[in-house]
């Protein structure tokens, strides 16, 4: 087991992404939706944050993709679903689509599915707290707070929120 | 460990259960959309075996299905093979030939669901099945009494359940249901339509029902067609003795008790016209709610057949 950040070094991580997204909310109206679970914890930070520029309109939502994957007949037991909170119009709207851990990006691409039920975007953009790569579609993402090397059959387990008291991003934990 | 089939609530583990909940209230979320459909199911096929009728039963399912993305199809058994003699083993090779991942299967017999599971990989899901069991319509009740009261367990809560208990599967899943999240449950009607020997308190008159302060009333449709000989005197008899009539309605209302009858109901039979708009009446909220509790069922169950792990 290693620690791949602390609660400060996420905290960095958080802010890094938030100087890039600066410039880019900046007198603009942005909605920032989160992919639960825990993804929907890094928008919410990054959006305070952020909030502090006031010609910034920042909008925070919430997504759960899970009836949009293409992999649930590999799960044994269907993910228990978390619910969407998008009170928002997506049409025409600028979306960052936040997530904690990008990986095969296979969430990512369910997100954007779902996303294209709710509305339709003018642009969405794809930040995330750790990129750990291993993509196994075409998915970039646009803002990164830590990028991570690691092999495939590593375990990547994110404390954020959700009652967690100690924050930290660990490699294979047990 | 994945669940294949529903076919009785027995039979799940409190923590299934919970998911199945749990997961129909994201499922009605969907309704509420403009695009009130989600590609979870695309490819799958679910087949409607339906031995006895119900237009309510398997129009629910079909809606469910079809708002997980799933295709329909509807095995019109009533005019098939088996009026021919045609053996439950054919019948399976033969939906199994079309490919098919879930059955819908309703049956005078009980226990035929689960012969049909044991002899397939299909996910078979009981829709009725003789006195047996019922399970997705306790799912819908469970989950419509849970939202009516913005609760997660039932613990203290008191359900009444009326009319004729022993012709019927739905009073059987449906008890089954409240109990094991927490509700004490009661039966009431004629003593012929009373099972012998249950665990629950049982009246055979309405004041002492009353009187032993129920917060949901749920009243079963009294079966005629179910009754060889008749049970009771008479409808207009039995609307007198437990029938929520409109007199009674009032005390109903000002006690704030809930009103639910899993359908088709017999106006003047055990409800009046006035009980059916009665302002707590979750006739109509449990119709809604049968179809986001049947797409929690479809979601849950994994198929062991190759077409699904393809």
């Amino acid at each position: 087991m290693a620690t791949v950040a602390n609660e400060e070094e996420i905290q960095e991580a958080l802010e890094r992404i938030a100087e890039q997204l600066k410039p880019i909310v900046a007198g603009q109206t942005t909605a920032f939706i989160g992919l639960k679970s825990i993804g929907d914890v890094v928008a919410e930070r990054l959006v305070t944050l952020l909030a502090e520029d006031d010609t910034a309109t920042l909008l925070l939502g919430a997504l759960d993709a899970s009836l949009y994957r293409d992999d649930l007949s590999r799960f044994t037991t269907s993910p228990s679903l978390q619910g969407t909170e998008i009170d928002f119009d997506l049409d025409d709207a600028h979306v960052i689509l936040v997530d904690d851990v990008l990986f095969t990006g296979r969430t990512v691409r369910a997100a954007l599915d779902a996303l294209t039920d709710y509305g339709r975007p003018k642009q969405i953009e794809l930040a995330v707290l750790v990129d750990r790569g291993h993509r196994e579609l075409p998915i970039q993402p646009n803002y990164v707070g830590i990028s991570l090397e690691t092999s495939r059959e590593d375990n990547i387990k994110v404390s954020l929120g959700y009652g967690n008291e100690v924050e930290s991003i660990e490699l294979n934990a047990e | 460990m994945a669940r294949k089939d529903l076919l009785d609530i027995s039979s799940l583990t409190d923590e299934e259960l919970m998911a199945l909940l749990d997961n129909t209230v994201q499922m009605k979320d969907i309704f509420t959309r403009s695009v009130k459909k989600v590609p979870t199911l695309r490819g799958r096929t679910v087949l409607m075996l339906f031995y006895e009728n119900s237009t309510r039963t398997s129009t629910s399912f079909e809606i469910a299905a079809k708002r997980l993305s799933a295709d329909v199809t509807n095995f019109d058994i009533g005019s098939s093979s088996v009026k021919k003699g045609e053996s439950i083993r054919e019948t399976i090779e033969t939906l199994e030939a079309m490919r098919c991942e879930y059955v819908v299967v309703r049956h005078p017999m009980a226990g035929f669901a689960k012969t049909l599971a044991s002899m397939t990989g299909m996910s078979v899901i009981n829709a009725g099945d003789g006195r047996h069991a019922h399970p997705t319509q306790a799912l819908l009740d469970a989950h419509t009494v849970r939202e009516a009261m913005n609760v997660t367990d039932l613990k203290g809560k008191r359900i009444l359940i009326a009319g004729d208990i022993i012709h019927s599967r739905v009073a059987r899943s449906t008890s089954t249901i409240f109990t094991r999240l927490g509700a004490e449950v009661a039966f009431m009607g004629p003593g012929s339509l009373l099972p012998k020997s249950e665990p629950f308190p049982q009246f055979t008159n309405y004041e002492d029902a009353m009187a032993w302060g129920p917060d949901v009333m749920y009243l079963l449709r009294v079966q005629m067609e179910r009754q060889t000989a008749p049970l009771y005197p008479s409808n207009g008899e039995y609307h007198k003795l437990y029938g929520v009539t409109t007199e009674r309605l009032r005390e109903i209302s000002d006690k704030g008790i809930f009103l639910m009858h899993p359908g088709p109901f017999n106006r003047g039979v055990e409800i009046s016209d006035a009980a059916v708009c009665y302002e707590r009446s979750l006739i109509n909220t449990q119709v809604e709610n049968g179809v986001a509790a049947r797409m929690s069922v479809l979601y849950a169950l994994k198929p062991e057949v190759a077409s699904f792990h393809a």
